[in-house]
């Protein structure tokens, strides 16, 4: 028999942390703060959005782009909260989760040997989305110093002829880094001067914490040359329902399309309904959560330095990431034994790149009770092996 | 504004202990303490109750909500009346109501029957009240936003990226 496979897929690593996944799985009684999700149940008005529109018999199809009615209030809102300005109908669509338009975005955009900047630490998908679309990826190593922020100088030493987009995840899973305007500003007229384009995957962009997230798609130039990618999974705490979206120039948006199309029909027509009621009376939820995140935020901030564990202050998503270095130990010897012997689960760095060793991701999507008994286990362990 | 904060931070948990909501409020112990007399002392914080489902205790208990209909008194409105009855120990909670009636009178008691000599003999005698109507609560669900079942458990993955 030949072989089934292909070499592209085959060739894709496979998450260097799988075996720690593994292990996690079969702790039934470990706490955990590992989730990449939040704790929140969706508000009850959306939920009851997507029962009545079963009720009502919406099953079917919806056009490929999605509901009209959705698309518009993606464009009200991005309008309202980020200033941008965007058509329903030929700069919007909707899609399977923010992941599904990460995807299509590379496909419609990369030909063979178009290079692609992947800041990491970041989410798993961008690097094996970009092999399986053809493309090169290209990974800017953030460093802590920096906030684990995007600088002008690290992106001007990645760019090369082949560079083609430049992917820019913030706020930032699991950093929790943002970048906010002076930041954007300083490599906003780069990334114009060397032809770039940028996917902006701005999932997190409601959970931004005492200043409100700026996309780089509202700076002069770069609109013609950006997909933003949202959804409705962190800010409505609705990830089950794989609900998101992508705006940009018609003619990207046109392609993504014509993938979407081929490869999925249209996003679940009950989410766009719930999808609807979210945007149009789901501020209050929204800013509830943030302020419940934030309180935990600053809770577990505090609680991590105080037991010695140095840790830059995260101003968006729900994590922080505190550096382990000077414990002996590597990203995944500290998981796995902090699994084993205390029984809490957390992310090793690495799961997020290589340049994330030396830390970990811990999420606060979880309520301050929680936390707290975590924290105490997380202390005596961090105790344990200081010295 | 931190005083808003503190209320929203423990409105549905009184127990957050003054050290912790400093932190989570990046403030000062001190502060968060000072602001809470403050606000007992104005009486924005009138009490910590505790959220008992007594339904889960072997102790019988009832609880009824009364439409009161009453005549408002000259110069007093409704205040006086209502505080006439809210000043037994029975009444649970009262509210001045818009609409068919004019107060609604929560009252609790060991049995229908204590619950039911109450209203006729406390209640309904009283000069002003014009008439009552009591329905008997068979079982509560939520209370102070917050629902009277146990916790369900986490249905998430441990880990997701």
């Amino acid at each position: 028999m030949r072989n089934p496979l292909s070499k592209t897929v085959v060739n894709i690593p496979p998450s260097g942390i799988r075996k720690f996944f593994d292990i996690v799985s079969e702790m039934k009684d470990a706490i955990s703060l590992g989730v990449g999700e939040p704790d929140f149940d969706t508000p009850w008005h959306i939920r009851e959005e997507g029962i009545y529109s079963l009720e009502k018999g919406k099953t079917f199809y919806t056009s490929n782009a999605g509901l009209k009615e959705l698309k518009i209030e993606i464009c009200n809102y991005l309008k309202r909260r980020y200033d941008l300005d965007y058509h329903y109908d030929k700069e919007t669509m909707v899609t399977v989760g923010g992941s599904e338009a990460i995807d299509i975005a590379l496909r419609a955009m990369l030909d063979p040997g178009d290079e692609v900047l992947i800041p990491q630490p970041s989410y798993v998908s961008y690097y094996p989305c970009t092999v399986l679309a053809g493309g090169t990826p290209v990974v800017i190593k953030l460093k802590e110093e920096d906030e684990f922020k995007l600088t002008k100088e690290q992106l001007l030493a990645s760019i090369t002829e082949k560079t083609k987009i430049l992917i820019l995840p913030f706020p930032n899973n699991p950093t929790g880094a943002i970048m906010d305007y002076h930041d954007l500003k300083e490599i906003a007229d780069l990334i114009i001067e060397k032809d770039l384009f940028v996917i902006s995957d701005e999932i997190y962009s409601e959970l931004t914490y005492g200043q409100k997230h700026v996309s780089i798609a509202s700076f002069p130039g770069l609109k013609e040359r950006t997909i933003v990618i949202n959804g409705f999974s962190k800010s409505y705490a609705m990830t089950g329902w794989r609900l998101g979206y992508a705006v940009g120039p018609a003619q990207i948006i046109e392609q993504m399309l014509k993938i979407h199309q081929f490869a999925i029909m249209c996003a679940p027509t009950n989410s766009q309904y719930a999808g609807v009621e979210a945007l149009k009376h789901g501020d209050p939820d929204v800013e509830m959560m943030r302020d419940a995140y934030d309180n935990r935020r600053r809770y577990l901030v505090h609680a991590l330095r105080n037991m010695g564990l140095e840790c830059f202050e995260p101003f968006g998503a729900f994590y922080v990431f505190p550096s382990i270095k000077g414990l002996g130990m590597t990203s995944e010897e500290f998981a796995t034994k902090l699994l084993m012997e205390e029984k809490v689960a957390v992310v090793p760095g690495t799961a997020f790149g290589e340049c994330g060793e030396g830390f970990l991701r811990i999420s606060y999507a979880y309520s301050i009770e929680n936390l707290k008994i975590a924290l105490e286990r997380i202390e005596k362990f961090v105790r344990k092996y200081k010295n | 504004m931190m005083k808003e904060k503190i209320l929203a931070a423990i409105d549905k948990n009184s127990k957050v202990p003054a050290a912790d909501l400093a932190i989570m409020l990046g403030t000062t112990e001190e502060e968060i303490i000072s602001a809470v007399k403050e606000m007992e002392e104005e009486a924005i914080i009138c009490g910590y109750p505790t959220l008992i489902n007594w339904d889960k205790v072997q102790c019988e208990r009832v609880t009824a909500l009364i439409e009161v209909k009453v005549t408002p008194q000259r110069g007093l409105g409704f205040d006086k009346i209502a505080e006439r009855i809210y000043k037994f120990d029975e009444v649970q909670s009262v509210y001045l109501m818009s609409g068919g009636f004019d107060l609604t009178v929560i009252i609790s008691g060991r049995s229908m029957k204590e619950v039911a000599s109450f209203v006729s003999e406390k209640l309904a005698p009283m000069e002003a009240i014009l008439s009552t109507a009591t329905h008997f609560v068979l079982k509560k669900y939520k209370e102070h936003g917050l629902p009277l079942i146990q916790k369900s458990q986490d249905e998430r993955m441990l880990i997701s990226p």
